[in-house]
C-alpha cells in the first residue's frame, strides 16, 4: 500500500479505498463515448469532516479529485481525466431533516434520488421533490450540480438548482462553507435574503468544491394523477401548442418527444402532459381547461389528444418517467448519449430538424424531446443517442453526432447542457470574454492548486 | 372492386329513417332526418357526416339491411371527413398494419383467432377454453376498426390477405372449417363487413359467446351458479351481429347471472366512451360514460360485464368508481366454474 492509500484509508477506513485494478476500471468510464481514464484511488467518505480531510491530503500533494454521485449524468464529468482520486459520495445519504411547514429536506450529498422520493412516500406522504427522469440512483448533489431538471420545473419553478435552499460545501481550498440561511440560523429554509453564494457551486461540474449537504425544496403531493398526450405531425406548431398549455398554469409537467421508433409513432410529435389535483374534480376540470386551450386546433383534425384508456396510461404517470431509460438500451451493449441543450421554447422545431438531420447525417437512431422548464421560460431539449459499447463505428457515429448536436445547439441559441470537456470548450470560446475570465477567478479562488475535476470548466 | 352493396332505391321508399331516427347522437326532426340522409345518399355534405360518433348501430337499425353506416364511412372517406385526428388515424394505420411475421404453429380444432388482442391471451384458460388453439396479431386481423377512422378503403385492401393469411397458415394445417371469433370485430367482419363488400370468406366464423354457451353446456355439472346481477356492456361491433345477443341471456342462465332491466341496453346500448374521445367529443364522452354507468348502477348490477377488451379498458375505471365489478365474460364464466 502506497502513502496516499494509507493515508486515505486513515480517514474513510481500509474498505473505503480501493487502488485494484478492476475497481478503478469501473470508475474509470461511463455510459457515454467519452474516453475512459483510470482514477489512482477510489475513495467512499462517510462524512463531511473525512471529505474535508481528502480534500486537504489532495491539496498537499497535487491529488486531482472528481467529485461522484450516481456517475450517471453521460457526459464523461465524472471520468478522472488526469487520474487522481474518483470521490464516490453514495456513503453520504442520510436524509437529514424534513420540514413539513417550510417545505424542504436537508439531505447528505449522496442521498439518491430514489431514497429521498421513498423515504418522503414512507414518512411524509404528502410531500414530494422534483424527481429527474435519470435513474433513481441519481444523486440530489450530482444533478444540482449540473442544474439538473424533473417532473415539478414546469410547475414549480425550474431547475432543480432552482430549487436548493442551502448547501454546504468543501472548498478546493479545504475549507468547510454553509450557503443559505443555513450559514446564519438553523433553518435551511432559504437562500435569500443573504448574497447568493449557492451558484458558486451549481453547474459547475464539481469544479469548486464538494458539495457535501443539500436543503432542497418539497412539494405538496396531491393524490390524484392523469396524463394528456397531445399528437401532430407539424413540428412548427408544437412552440404554439406548448405556451397554450403553458399558459393555463394547471399542468404539472409538459414534455415533448419525437422518436423515430416504434414505427407508428415516427415522424409525429408527442405532447406529454402530466397533471395533479387533490380531489377528482379539481382534476377533471384541469382536464377539461388544457383541452379547451387547444380546441382551436384538435377542431381542425390535423393534431389532437390521443385517447387514453386508464390501463394504458401505466408509466405515463409515474414519476420517474421509464421511457427514455428503456430507451437507453435500445441498441444493446449499455451505451447512451444524452446530450441536452438548455435552449429558449420557440427554438424546439429547429432543435428537432437539426437533430433528425444529424442523425441521418450518421445514421444513428435517436430519441428527441424536451422538458418545459419554468412557465416555459427555457426548454431543457435532449437528444438522445443509444449506441452499442462493443461496437467501435457505432461509437465513432455517436462521437460525431454528440460534437455537431453541440455546435447546433449553440448555433441555435441554446447552451449545451452538462456537456463533456469538447461541449465546454464551445462554450467558452463563445462566451463574452469578461464573462469566462470571472469564472475562472472564481474558480483560483476556491481551488487554488487546481485538483478540482480537471479538464472541466477550464480557459487554455 | 369491393363495392359496396346499397341500394339508393331502398333508401328512397324508406319512410322511417329509421337509421338516424333511432340514432342516440344525432339529433335530428323527421324531415331533417330524411333530408340529411338523401344527401349522403347522393354524395353530397351532410351533418350526418361530421356528428357520426361511428357506434355502428345504424347497422342494426335498418328494417332492410341497407348497410346505413357503411355508407356513412364510404361517404367521409370520399369526402375526407377524418372523424378522429388525422396523425392518430395515421399512426393506427402503420400500428394495425400487416407486418408479415407470422410464426408457423401447430394447431388443431377447435381454433380460435384472438384479434389483435393477443395481450388477452391468458384470458383462455381452464376448462372453459380447454383443447383450444389459438393464434392472433396483425397479420391475421379483421382492420374492422378503421371503421371508425373513414377508412372502409384500409378493410378493403387487407382483409382478402388477412383472411388468406388465416387459411394458409393456420386454418387449412389445422384441418378446420370453423373460426371462433375472439372479438365482436372479427366476427361482425365475416359475418356482415365481408358479405356487405363482396368478399368470401372461406371458412365457419363462430362467435366467442356461442362456443362459450356451447362448452357450459358441457360443463354443467361444474356451475355453481353465481347468483349476482351483471350488467352488459355491448361492443359498437356486435351491432353487425345482433344475432348473437341472446348468447349473453342463454350464458347467464346457465351461470346463474341475471341481466337486470335497463335502459341503455340491447338497441338502446351506449358506446363505452372509448371513440367519442378519439374524435375529440370530450364533453359527449363524459355525458355518455355517466348515463351509462349510472344506469347500470341504478339497476342493481353488481358487475359489469364485457366482450371487447378495448370497451373494457375504457371504461373499467368508471364502471369501478361506481362501485361496479369491471370483468370479462370468460373470467366470469370460469368464476360460475370455480377456477
Ligand atoms: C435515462 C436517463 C434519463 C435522464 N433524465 C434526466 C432528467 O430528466 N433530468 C436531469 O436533470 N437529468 C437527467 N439525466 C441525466 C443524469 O443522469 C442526471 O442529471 C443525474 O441526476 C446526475 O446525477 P448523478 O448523481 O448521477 O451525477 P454524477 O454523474 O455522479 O455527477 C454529475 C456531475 O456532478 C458532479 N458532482 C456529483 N456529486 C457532487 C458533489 N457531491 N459535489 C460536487 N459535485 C458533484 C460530478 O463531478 C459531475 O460533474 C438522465 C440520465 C439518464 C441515463
Amino acid at each position: 500500500m502506497d502513502k496516499i492509500t494509507e493515508r486515505l484509508a486513515e480517514i474513510v477506513g481500509k474498505d473505503y479505498v480501493s487502488t485494484s485494478a478492476e475497481e478503478r476500471f469501473i470508475y474509470s468510464r461511463d455510459q457515454g463515448v467519452q474516453q475512459p481514464h483510470m482514477p489512482d484511488y477510489v475513495v467512499l467518505p462517510d462524512n463531511a469532516r473525512q471529505v474535508q480531510e481528502i480534500i486537504h491530503l489532495a491539496n498537499n500533494d497535487s491529488i486531482p479529485v472528481v467529485p461522484m454521485g450516481g456517475g450517471l449524468v453521460l457526459s464523461g464529468l465524472t471520468i478522472p481525466l488526469a487520474g487522481g482520486i474518483v470521490l464516490d459520495m453514495k456513503r453520504m445519504n442520510r436524509i437529514l431533516e424534513v420540514n413539513e411547514s417550510s417545505h424542504y429536506a436537508v439531505v447528505e450529498a449522496g442521498t439518491s434520488q430514489g431514497m429521498l422520493d421513498a423515504y418522503l412516500k414512507k414518512h411524509h406522504p404528502r410531500l414530494k421533490h422534483s424527481l429527474p427522469d435519470a435513474p433513481p440512483a441519481a444523486t440530489i448533489a450530482g444533478n444540482i450540480a449540473i442544474h439538473g431538471s424533473g417532473h415539478l420545473s414546469q410547475s414549480e419553478g425550474g431547475f432543480h438548482s432552482e430549487m436548493v435552499t442551502g448547501l454546504e460545501v468543501v472548498l478546493g481550498s479545504g475549507e468547510m462553507v454553509k450557503l443559505g440561511s443555513c450559514s446564519t440560523v438553523p433553518g435551511w429554509f432559504s437562500r435569500a435574503p443573504l448574497p447568493d453564494l449557492a451558484g458558486l457551486f451549481l453547474g459547475w461540474n464539481g469544479t469548486t468544491g464538494v458539495i457535501t449537504k443539500v436543503g432542497i425544496k418539497l412539494f405538496p403531493r396531491p393524490r390524484f394523477h392523469d396524463v394528456l398526450i397531445y399528437m401532430t405531425e407539424d413540428i412548427d406548431i408544437a412552440p404554439d401548442i406548448l405556451f397554450r398549455i403553458i399558459e393555463t398554469e394547471v399542468a404539472e409537467d409538459i414534455n415533448y418527444a419525437l422518436s423515430p421508433k416504434p414505427d407508428y409513432l415516427n415522424g409525429f410529435q408527442m405532447i406529454v402532459i402530466n397533471l395533479v389535483a387533490n380531489t377528482e374534480i379539481e382534476l377533471n376540470m384541469k382536464k377539461k381547461i388544457i383541452r379547451d386551450a387547444l380546441y382551436d386546433y384538435y377542431k381542425t383534425k390535423e393534431s389532437g389528444f390521443m385517447p387514453l384508456p386508464p390501463a394504458m396510461k401505466g408509466d405515463f404517470l409515474e414519476a420517474p418517467q421509464k421511457a427514455l431509460s428503456k430507451f437507453a438500451d435500445v441498441k444493446k451493449g449499455g451505451g447512451f448519449e444524452y446530450v441536452g441543450a438548455i435552449m429558449p421554447v420557440e427554438k424546439i422545431p429547429d432543435a428537432c430538424r437539426e437533430g433528425v438531420r444529424i442523425t441521418d447525417r450518421y445514421g444513428i437512431t435517436y430519441s428527441l424531446g424536451a422538458r418545459i422548464i419554468g412557465r416555459g421560460h427555457s426548454a431543457m431539449f435532449f437528444f438522445a443517442y443509444p449506441f452499442n459499447r462493443a461496437d467501435t463505428q457505432d461509437i465513432e457515429k455517436v462521437s460525431h453526432a454528440l460534437e455537431d448536436t453541440n455546435a447546433a445547439a449553440l448555433k441555435l441559441g441554446g447552451i449545451p447542457w452538462k456537456t463533456e470537456v469538447s461541449g465546454q470548450k464551445l462554450i467558452l470560446e463563445q462566451m463574452e470574454p469578461q464573462t469566462s475570465s470571472l469564472m475562472m477567478k472564481i474558480k483560483s479562488l476556491l481551488d487554488p492548486n487546481g485538483i478540482m475535476n480537471p479538464g472541466n470548466w477550464e480557459v487554455k | 372492386m369491393h363495392e359496396l352493396k346499397f341500394d339508393p332505391e331502398i333508401c328512397k321508399s324508406c319512410t322511417s329513417c329509421d337509421c338516424i331516427m333511432k340514432c342516440q347522437y344525432i339529433d335530428l326532426e323527421s324531415d331533417q332526418a330524411k333530408s340529411e340522409h338523401a344527401k349522403l345518399v347522393a354524395g353530397e355534405d351532410s351533418s350526418i357526416l361530421h356528428d357520426c360518433v361511428t357506434c355502428y348501430a345504424c347497422e342494426e337499425y335498418c328494417p332492410f339491411g341497407n348497410h346505413p353506416f357503411y355508407l356513412i364511412v364510404e361517404r367521409q372517406e370520399q369526402r375526407g371527413v377524418h372523424p378522429a385526428p388525422k396523425p392518430l388515424e395515421e399512426s393506427q394505420v402503420i400500428m394495425m398494419g400487416p407486418k408479415g411475421r407470422i410464426k408457423p404453429k401447430e394447431l388443431s380444432p377447435p381454433v380460435m383467432n384472438m384479434c389483435f388482442f393477443t395481450v388477452m391471451n391468458g384470458g383462455i384458460r381452464g376448462s372453459l377454453f380447454e383443447g383450444v388453439s389459438k393464434f392472433g396479431g396483425s397479420d391475421v386481423f379483421c382492420n374492422l376498426m378503421f371503421l371508425h377512422f373513414a377508412r372502409n378503403s384500409t378493410i378493403r385492401q387487407r382483409l382478402p390477405l388477412m383472411i388468406e393469411n388465416i387459411m394458409k397458415n393456420f386454418l387449412e394445417p389445422a384441418g378446420a372449417k370453423e373460426l371462433i371469433c375472439y372479438h365482436d370485430e372479427c366476427y361482425g367482419t365475416y359475418t356482415s363487413w365481408a358479405p356487405a363488400f363482396g368478399i368470401d370468406v372461406p371458412f365457419k366464423p363462430v362467435h366467442l359467446f356461442d362456443f362459450i354457451y356451447n362448452r357450459l353446456v358441457e360443463l354443467k355439472e361444474n356451475i355453481k351458479p353465481l347468483g349476482i346481477k351483471v350488467a352488459y356492456q355491448r361492443p359498437c361491433s356486435n351491432r353487425l351481429c345482433p344475432q348473437t345477443d341472446h348468447f349473453v341471456d342463454d350464458i347467464f342462465s346457465l351461470i346463474g347471472a341475471e341481466r337486470p332491466k335497463r335502459e341503455f341496453e340491447y338497441e338502446n346500448a351506449l358506446c363505452c366512451g372509448g371513440v367519442p374521445e378519439a374524435q375529440q367529443r370530450f364533453e359527449l364522452t363524459e355525458e355518455i360514460q355517466h348515463k351509462n354507468v349510472e344506469d347500470m348502477k341504478a339497476s342493481g348490477a353488481a358487475y359489469c360485464v364485457f366482450n371487447c377488451p378495448f370497451c373494457f379498458w375504457t371504461l373499467s375505471e368508471p364502471v369501478l368508481k361506481a362501485g361496479l365489478i369491471p370483468i370479462m365474460m370468460s373470467d366470469l364464466c370460469l368464476m360460475a366454474l370455480g377456477e
